[in-house]
């Protein structure tokens, strides 16, 4: 019974550390580097005002600070907007929905390994070995916020964007499913901290150069050991494994409705697609869904193909996790996954501000005729490869 | 897994199931489908079987009841809703939830075997998608093939048969 009750009590600190700490400031903070790229790529300024208001305790000037107080001022401004709910909506769905598109992306965080471990403890708030397959599903299920918010709308534009929305989600969750079983190939599981544990020892799978593992220190695993040696074969490997992460990053662009797939919410065909009847925190709580799910795709992306927490040239364990230099070891790991996921959130706003929208049928062949195809073609890539290199 | 937790995700499963067939409002009962299946996904996870349990998020829930929901939000709901309850039609039915839950109580009263309890399976760090795996596709190789062949030939067929109005 005390195993069971600290376990859950690590769990929710871990989850609360995770969620209230780390990825609802990084939301509110992703929202305010989407402006001020945007306006770096359009050449404007942005938010750069918005500091720490001192007029209003009756100094002269206030201090601005890069407009870094901005997320928060949003944060207030949508508390305190009038909450209207048109008459024509159906109410109970019209409530749930917005729950419902913020809810998925948040769970999906459960299986995602943010770190290598604090004070011993796996930086992962639940280690299963269905992995991935988890977060997919999850993620499938985000599809009914949108859908419930586009038909309880009872209004067109939101309507058209519902079902938009709903057919382009069910269309590339096959090719975002397909394009990374050839990982789980390699690698041989579905659980995500192994996978992060493999890449720390045979090198990150989208890098074409595979060493013993880029760190200078590599511990010893007992797993398959596919790529022991530097040879031709893993070049080989590599291209699958390219085509893979080009085919899942698209396929994750289109699963979290960023441009240039943002059909469901296209201002300039359906004034705002399904959130269009929605307005102050309800209306927040699809746009911080949105960039939840962004955030996500991003430690996806991260933790398959970009080495998840792994820092090259870093030993991956200590002896003793337990002094000092090990929590520290730690923090860096933290640090260095929610790095490349910030790289990679930056990659998502540059592509939105430099790319135009797809037409509809454009992007429904984009997903049916050409990535699903891709990705199985891939897997038999692997398949044939696979064999030769276990010898 | 304590035994609370099945009866609150038994429960769960069975009150929206129920209101799968009460509601008159298709989108609710459909929904009340999606919640049922995410409890019955709840009580594979307790039985350790991981891999099914979110293969039933994946597939039901996430997949085939959106497309349901996709199809009902294109029909007349105000027709669906003015239908009022077919009483011999209710009738009929709790005599066959009877008869249903008769034959049930007879068989397990019956058959001995369900008191036995069983080994865990999914044992070791690969956990039950290995053994899936391993049983799919070495002892039922053949059988999978088959399954996949014929999947195949429907969704062919399934293709060939909508595109026939358009010629």
């Amino acid at each position: 019974m005390m195993h069971l009750l600290l376990f859950a009590l690590i769990s929710l600190i871990k989850t609360i550390g995770l969620i209230f700490v780390i990825i609802l400031p990084m939301v509110s903070y992703t929202v305010y580097a989407e402006r001020r790229v945007s306006a770096m790529i359009q050449d404007r300024l942005g938010p750069n005002r918005v500091g720490i208001p001192l007029t209003l305790f009756g100094f002269q000037k206030d201090i601005p600070f890069f407009g870094l107080v901005q997320p928060i001022a949003d944060a207030v401004k949508l508390l305190l907007k009038e909450d209207f709910t048109p008459n024509h909506v159906n109410k109970f769905y019209y409530c749930l929905a917005p729950a419902c598109a913020m809810a998925p992306s948040m769970m999906a965080l459960a299986v995602i390994p943010f770190g290598s471990q604090l004070w011993g403890e796996p930086m992962v708030v639940a280690n299963v070995n269905i992995g991935v397959l988890w977060v997919f599903a999850v993620s499938s299920l985000g599809v009914y916020g949108i859908v419930l918010a586009g038909w309880s709308s009872n209004s067109k534009y939101p309507f058209l964007g519902g079902i938009r929305s709903s057919s382009q989600m069910i269309s590339y969750e096959l090719s975002l499913a397909l394009s990374v079983i050839p990982i789980f190939m390699i690698c041989g599981t579905l659980n995500l901290p192994e996978i992060v544990r493999y890449q720390t020892v045979h090198g990150w799978l989208i890098s074409p150069i595979w060493l013993n593992g880029i760190s200078l220190f590599p511990p010893s695993i007992n797993g398959q050991e596919i790529m022991r040696s530097f040879d031709f074969l893993k070049f080989l490997l590599w291209i699958p494994l390219f085509i893979s992460f080009i085919v899942f990053t698209i396929s994750m662009f289109a699963e979290t409705n960023r441009l240039p797939f943002d059909l469901p919410e296209a201002e300039t065909e359906l004034v705002g697609g399904y959130h269009t009847e929605y307005s102050s925190m309800k209306f927040a709580l699809f746009f911080l869904g949105e960039y939840a799910a962004m955030i996500v795709g991003s430690a996806v992306i991260v933790t398959l193909f970009f080495g998840g927490w792994h820092v090259p040239f870093l030993p991956t364990t200590l002896v003793d996790p337990y002094t000092f230099w090990g929590v520290i070891l730690g923090l860096i790991h933290i640090a260095a996954f929610f790095f490349k996921v910030a790289l990679l959130l930056f990659f998502f706003i540059w592509v939105r501000w430099t790319l135009p929208r797809f037409r509809y049928d454009q992007l429904m062949r984009l997903g049916w005729y050409f990535f699903i195809e891709i990705a199985l073609v891939n897997v038999f890539i692997v398949a044939v490869i696979l064999p030769f290199m276990r010898r | 897994m304590s035994p609370l937790l099945f009866w609150i995700f038994a429960a769960i499963m069975l009150v929206f199931g129920g209101m799968v067939v009460i509601h008159r409002n298709p989108v609710a009962s459909a929904l009340s489908l999606v919640v049922s299946f995410l409890a019955l996904a709840a009580l594979f996870v307790s039985l350790d079987a991981y891999f099914i349990g979110v293969i039933q998020i994946l597939v039901y829930a996430g997949a085939v009841m959106v497309l349901f929901l996709f199809i009902i939000m294109l029909l007349d709901l105000k027709a669906e809703l003015r239908r009022r309850p077919n009483l011999p039609a209710v009738c009929g039915g709790f005599v066959v939830i009877f008869l249903f839950i008769v034959a049930i109580a007879e068989v397990s009263f019956r058959f001995q075997g369900g008191d036995a309890s069983f080994q865990p399976i999914a044992q070791g760090p690969q956990g039950d998608i290995w053994h899936v795996g391993m049983i799919l596709f070495q002892r039922y190789n053949i059988a999978l093939q088959v399954v996949g062949t014929l999947i195949l030939v429907a969704s062919i067929g399934v293709v060939v048969l909508s595109k026939r109005e358009l010629k």
